[in-house]
């Protein structure tokens, strides 16, 4: 049996109740809406680039626990990471996640990451755990419609 | 006869009484999929506005169907064919008993209450509603009772216009009544909020949209499982049911309509059965209902959907209505009772549903938490986001209740609500 305390970890609790990041960037060069009408999560990803780097990242909205907590924790992860890095970071957050890669000790790219591993045996919650990463890729390629989960 | 479970053998022994007549236990063991654990507790289903759960009767009704009846209707003289067409009149004839309408062609059998919905716009609606005209819907309906109007004022340039509701989650009456005017071809409202639980005043609404000459369509999905429907005394136009919520199978709904409305409606869908001949010139389209049942039906869920009534008529409606309101009010009382926990939708007249948000978790990690304790509930918008949009939230957690519910799963409800709050503390 799945356990809470896997899915629910402190420091995915402590990221969901003060996000950070968690702001609008005025002078963002790239932004996306994220929607996932499941549940009604809602974000928006800000990014500023400095050529092919990710120079600062942000995120504004309203979700639950899971995405609101991943997507703080996607912007502590990307700052100063190029393009190419975040595609990287986000194939390995999403095998993890899914379950198609073991979390432990395999994964040290993934740093802090690693607590959202408990994820992958809640299969419902994996579109709120990778609700920030779509929008960023979205935002990153310069989609204008509003990304969806569904 | 196939040997039921429970009630059914005993038909003449039905509660008509109390509701303490109302043998929880032996309603329980009618019903196969409750007796399973989830996560290692008992399953625990408070997610019955969404799809209820199914008794013996109606899975062996669809089973016998099969293995003795099948063949298609209304077209064989074989012996089979012709069992099959008085099964799927029976049920017919059931359905039209049981919503007390006046002649059993003012039922027509259709997928779902969203498909009936589509036909009256796309029928009555099409007909009727003209550049200019307008549609009158509440602030609290499902989306499959706003979009089909919002499809057809589109195509007819008309106006979908709604009426507000209070923070109570009761239709503000005086504001419908400002809408109905000369313009207003047809008011579509819902009889029970799937959303929020609330029972719309029927009469009032019909009576004051007849004062006017406009003619009234009834959601009913949320209110057949729950309440006695009468659709004479109602005197609403037309009547929508889903199947499937009404612990019948899926694909399977009813659009009651009074017969001079449906015998002067257009078509729906062309196809066989509803024709009395074709040439390549000219159709003549059959009479009414066969006028709207367009290709082989859902014979298997109509004979269903008979049983799933029959079963219903054995522990009677008023007993249902009665136990499932003490049901709602014991509800309510605990989880109002709560801290940190605000009950969406508080209206006087309510049925079967209690909507509610905890402080500082969003309903989708409530949803959860409650499923790891075999707690099913709905979280969401529950289609219905211009509700959600009125009180200024993305969600809610939505328990809903039904007949084999018990005040012990109330309690779990209540339990599993506080370990939300432990783990969010």
């Amino acid at each position: 049996m799945a356990d809470l305390r896997d899915l629910y970890q402190e420091v995915i609790l402590e990221h969901s109740k003060a996000p950070r990041n968690y702001r609008e960037l005025k002078q963002s060069d790239k932004k996306a809406e994220g929607y996932n009408p499941l549940c009604g999560d809602r974000f928006t990803v800000y990014v500023q680039l400095q050529g092919d780097s990710i120079q600062d990242i942000s995120f504004q909205g309203s979700g639950c626990a899971i995405s609101k907590a991943s997507a703080s924790m996607m912007t502590q992860s990307l700052k100063g990471k190029t393009k190419a890095e975040a595609d990287e970071l986000f194939e390995r957050f999403h095998s993890v996640v899914t379950g198609k890669s073991p979390s432990n000790g395999d994964q040290p790219e993934l740093g802090k990451l690693t607590v959202f591993s408990g994820v992958s045996e809640f299969p419902a919650r994996v579109k709120c755990a990778t609700l920030a990463w779509h929008t960023l890729q979205a935002a990153l390629e310069g989609t204008q419609e509003a990304v969806s989960t569904e | 006869m196939t040997t039921l479970a429970g009630l059914h053998e005993n038909p003449t022994q039905v509660p008509h009484g109390e509701v303490s007549d109302f043998d929880i236990e032996r309603v329980r063991s009618d019903f196969p999929i409750l007796q399973q654990k989830i996560h290692g507790h008992p399953l625990v289903y408070l997610d019955n506005a969404a799809t209820s759960q199914k008794p013996r009767a109606v899975i062996d009704a669809i089973v016998s169907y099969y293995e003795r009846d099948n063949a298609n209707i209304h077209r064989g003289v074989h012996y089979l064919s012709e069992r099959a067409t008085e099964e799927f009149e029976n049920a017919r004839k059931t359905v039209h008993n049981f919503l007390h309408a006046a002649r059993p062609s003012e039922i027509i059998f259709v997928r779902s209450a969203t498909e009936a919905i589509n036909l009256v716009a796309q029928t009555y609606g099409r007909a009727h509603v003209g550049a200019g005209d307008e549609v009158v819907i509440t602030a609290m309906e499902h989306h499959s009772n706003i979009v089909p109007w919002q499809m057809l004022c589109e195509e007819k340039s008309a106006k979908l216009r709604v009426a507000p509701i209070n923070d109570e989650g009761e239709l503000i009456l005086e504001e419908f009544e400002r809408l109905l005017g000369p313009k207003t071809k047809l008011v579509s409202v819902g009889h029970v909020s799937n959303a929020l639980g609330t029972i719309n005043p029927l009469k009032q609404i019909i009576k004051l949209a007849h004062a006017k000459n406009i003619p009234v369509l009834v959601d009913g999905a949320q209110a057949i499982p729950r309440l006695p429907v009468n659709v004479q005394d109602l005197e609403c136009d037309f009547y929508v049911l889903s199947g499937h919520k009404t612990y019948g199978p899926t694909g399977i709904g009813i659009l009651y309509g009074k017969q001079a409305l449906l015998e002067a409606m257009p078509p729906y869908q062309g196809g066989g059965d509803m024709i009395s001949s074709v040439t390549f010139e000219k159709t003549t389209y059959n009479k009414v209902p066969h006028k709207f049942e367009a290709g082989t039906p859902d014979m298997s869920g109509a004979v269903g959907l008979r049983a799933a009534i029959e079963y219903l008529n054995r522990l009677g409606m008023e007993n249902i209505e009665k136990y499932e309101h003490e049901l709602l009010v014991y509800a309510t009382q605990k989880v109002t009772a709560l801290p940190g926990v605000r009950v969406i939708g508080t209206a006087k007249e309510k049925a079967g549903v209690l909507s509610f948000v905890i402080e500082g978790v969003h309903p989708h990690d409530v949803g959860t938490i409650l499923d790891q304790e075999g707690i099913a509930i709905r979280t969401g918008h529950h289609c219905a986001q211009p509700v959600m949009d009125r009180y200024k939230i993305d969600a809610t957690a939505r328990a809903s209740f039904g007949l084999y519910n018990t005040k012990e799963e109330i309690d779990a409800l209540v339990k599993g609500i506080k370990k939300v709050q432990e783990v969010f503390g």
